[in-house]
């Protein structure tokens, strides 16, 4: 499923040759969006949630798709987060080497979590390690957590909000295979971590594969994952074939919505993978909860933007 | 029938609830999750509120001061159950809490804990913070406020407060229990069936 560029924001022109106002424009952006996201879901999970309902029979199931359902509602009336755990918020950047505010991007989204803060508002999710102070802001050291791709020649930024809750990052795991195992033992490792504490993390779940070389590059790959949307393939043909039988089998298993029973148990299966070293194979599992907050936006170089995750958003 | 549980709860209220049964709650609600088992049961500190016949949230949620003075309950979901489970057990005796509310299941000490003091835990569907805040009418106070807006033991008028899944019975079924030993039964096949198209390394 191609995204497709749904709304197309004429934004406030920052003055010309003005860098402080052209900081100022994409920090009140950043600010909005990122509030936005913990109230509305992002159009693939919306469609995904909407098509499980659908094809559910299980009774008590049905009344957590209806409670689930009427809580978006009511999230999208009331303007308030959809879910209380709002969150670490994380945001994965692919920047253009010559997008213009590539060097004030870090203070920019540092503003922007602090912003959405008080606007969305978001719970404070940001405790000190060691000190195990929450600071009250959602910043600290290294959050808002940042992770980038740098594109050669381009002069745009694409930056993915991610609200990473509790509940749906606790199942986290990543280990590496010796190749004995095989292909066979990823299978084993993903369906493990879904049927143990997978069944609390708020199932439908999305779930993010890495197939890597080491534990970090496995886990850092399963995270990007569940920022694919949902539906999505993988290009490589095995891989894709994966995704399928993984998302059948974990289906068939009928964990239902809130690991209460039903005919689904994830959104989906998404792997994403990189070359290995021939005596391993790093693996890694992330999970998305079925109130998936995460939404795309991209930048372009005179800081007009487009919003590609959601429809219809007046920031 | 919809049933409804009023606060305070009497024992004969829960005796008649199964597993998978779905009720709903009128009357007050407080909020109770990791910190507040501690001070109880590790530190052995008073808690600041009777829970005897009373109904807990596993809970953090946001809440908004309002100008004129009072809370505003703006979003509240429940929280993971199982971080709760080291302390349940002697918690419920310890309050006479009948109700405990919260997300995904718990495990046998919880089970044990209900039986033995005839009380109950059940789900409210996780993420659905925003229909709870609606069942919420006003936040009566708020104790040990030193924790911080999650951890802080809120004190909730609710109406119709649902729905809530009964998890735990007072006859020692647990319904989390009894789905885990039936996804690891029905995993093995599934998973023997998966693995013949995985063998990509040959």
């Amino acid at each position: 499923m191609p995204e497709q560029t749904s709304v197309k924001d004429s934004p406030k022109v920052p003055e010309e040759g003005s860098e402080q106002s052209s900081v100022e424009h994409m920090t009140d952006v950043m600010t909005k969006f990122t509030a936005y996201i913990g109230k509305r879901l992002p159009r693939d999970v919306k469609s995904k949630l909407a098509e499980l309902r659908e094809s559910e029979t299980n009774e008590m199931a049905n009344v957590v798709f209806d409670s689930m359902a009427d809580n978006q509602d009511a999230a999208d009336k009331l303007d308030r987060p959809s879910c209380q755990d709002t969150g670490v918020i994380q945001y994965f950047i692919t920047a253009g080497a010559k997008f213009p505010l590539l060097g004030e991007l870090e203070d920019i989204l540092r503003e922007a979590t602090l912003g959405a803060t008080k606007l969305g508002p978001l719970r404070h999710n940001a405790v000190e390690t060691f000190d195990e102070k929450n600071t009250g802001t959602n910043t600290g050291s290294k959050i808002p957590w940042l992770d980038w791709e740098i594109v050669p020649g381009d002069d745009t930024a694409t930056i993915e909000v991610y609200m990473a809750g509790g509940g749906c990052t606790l199942p986290g795991a990543s280990t590496v295979l010796m190749p004995g195992q095989g292909y066979e033992g990823v299978a084993d490792f993903v369906f493990d971590v879904i049927t143990s504490r997978g069944v609390n993390a708020c199932p439908p779940l999305l779930v993010g594969v890495g197939v890597s070389t080491s534990a970090e590059t496995a886990a850092r790959l399963s995270k990007k994952a569940i920022l694919r949307p949902v539906d999505t393939k993988h290009e490589n043909a095995n891989a894709a074939k994966m995704e399928d039988l993984l998302e059948e089998g974990l289906n068939e298993l009928g964990i239902g919505p809130q690991g209460l029973n039903g005919n689904s148990s994830v959104m989906g299966v998404n792997i994403e993978s990189s070359a290995r070293h021939p005596s391993t194979i790093g693996v890694a599992v992330s999970t998305g909860c079925w109130a998936h907050r995460r939404g795309r936006i991209r930048f372009n170089a005179d800081l007009t933007y487009e919003i590609l995750s959601h429809e219809g958003v007046e920031l | 029938m919809t049933k409804v549980l009023t606060t305070p709860i009497k024992d004969e209220d829960l005796e008649d609830l199964k597993v998978g049964d779905i009720v709903f709650l009128t009357g007050r609600l407080i909020t109770c999750r990791d910190v507040a088992h501690r001070r109880l049961i590790e530190q052995k500190r008073k808690l600041p509120v009777d829970l005897e016949g009373g109904a807990i949230f596993h809970a953090g949620p946001i809440v908004r001061e309002k100008d004129g003075g009072g809370y505003e309950m703006v979003s509240i979901g429940p929280t993971t159950s199982m971080r709760m489970e080291k302390f349940e057990r002697d918690f419920i005796r310890e309050t006479g809490v009948k109700l405990v509310i919260g997300k995904g299941g718990m495990g046998p000490e919880t089970t044990a804990g209900c039986a033995e003091n005839k009380a109950v835990h059940a789900v409210f569907p996780g993420g659905c913070a925003v229909l709870a805040a609606t069942k919420v009418e006003e936040i009566e106070g708020a104790e040990w406020t030193d924790l911080g807006m999650p951890e802080t033991l809120w004190i909730n008028k609710v109406r119709d407060f649902g729905p809530l899944i009964i998890s735990i019975d007072t006859k020692g079924n647990n319904l989390f229990q009894q789905n885990k030993e039936r996804l690891n039964e029905a995993k093995k096949p599934i998973l023997d069936r998966i693995k013949k198209e995985l063998s990509f390394i040959r």
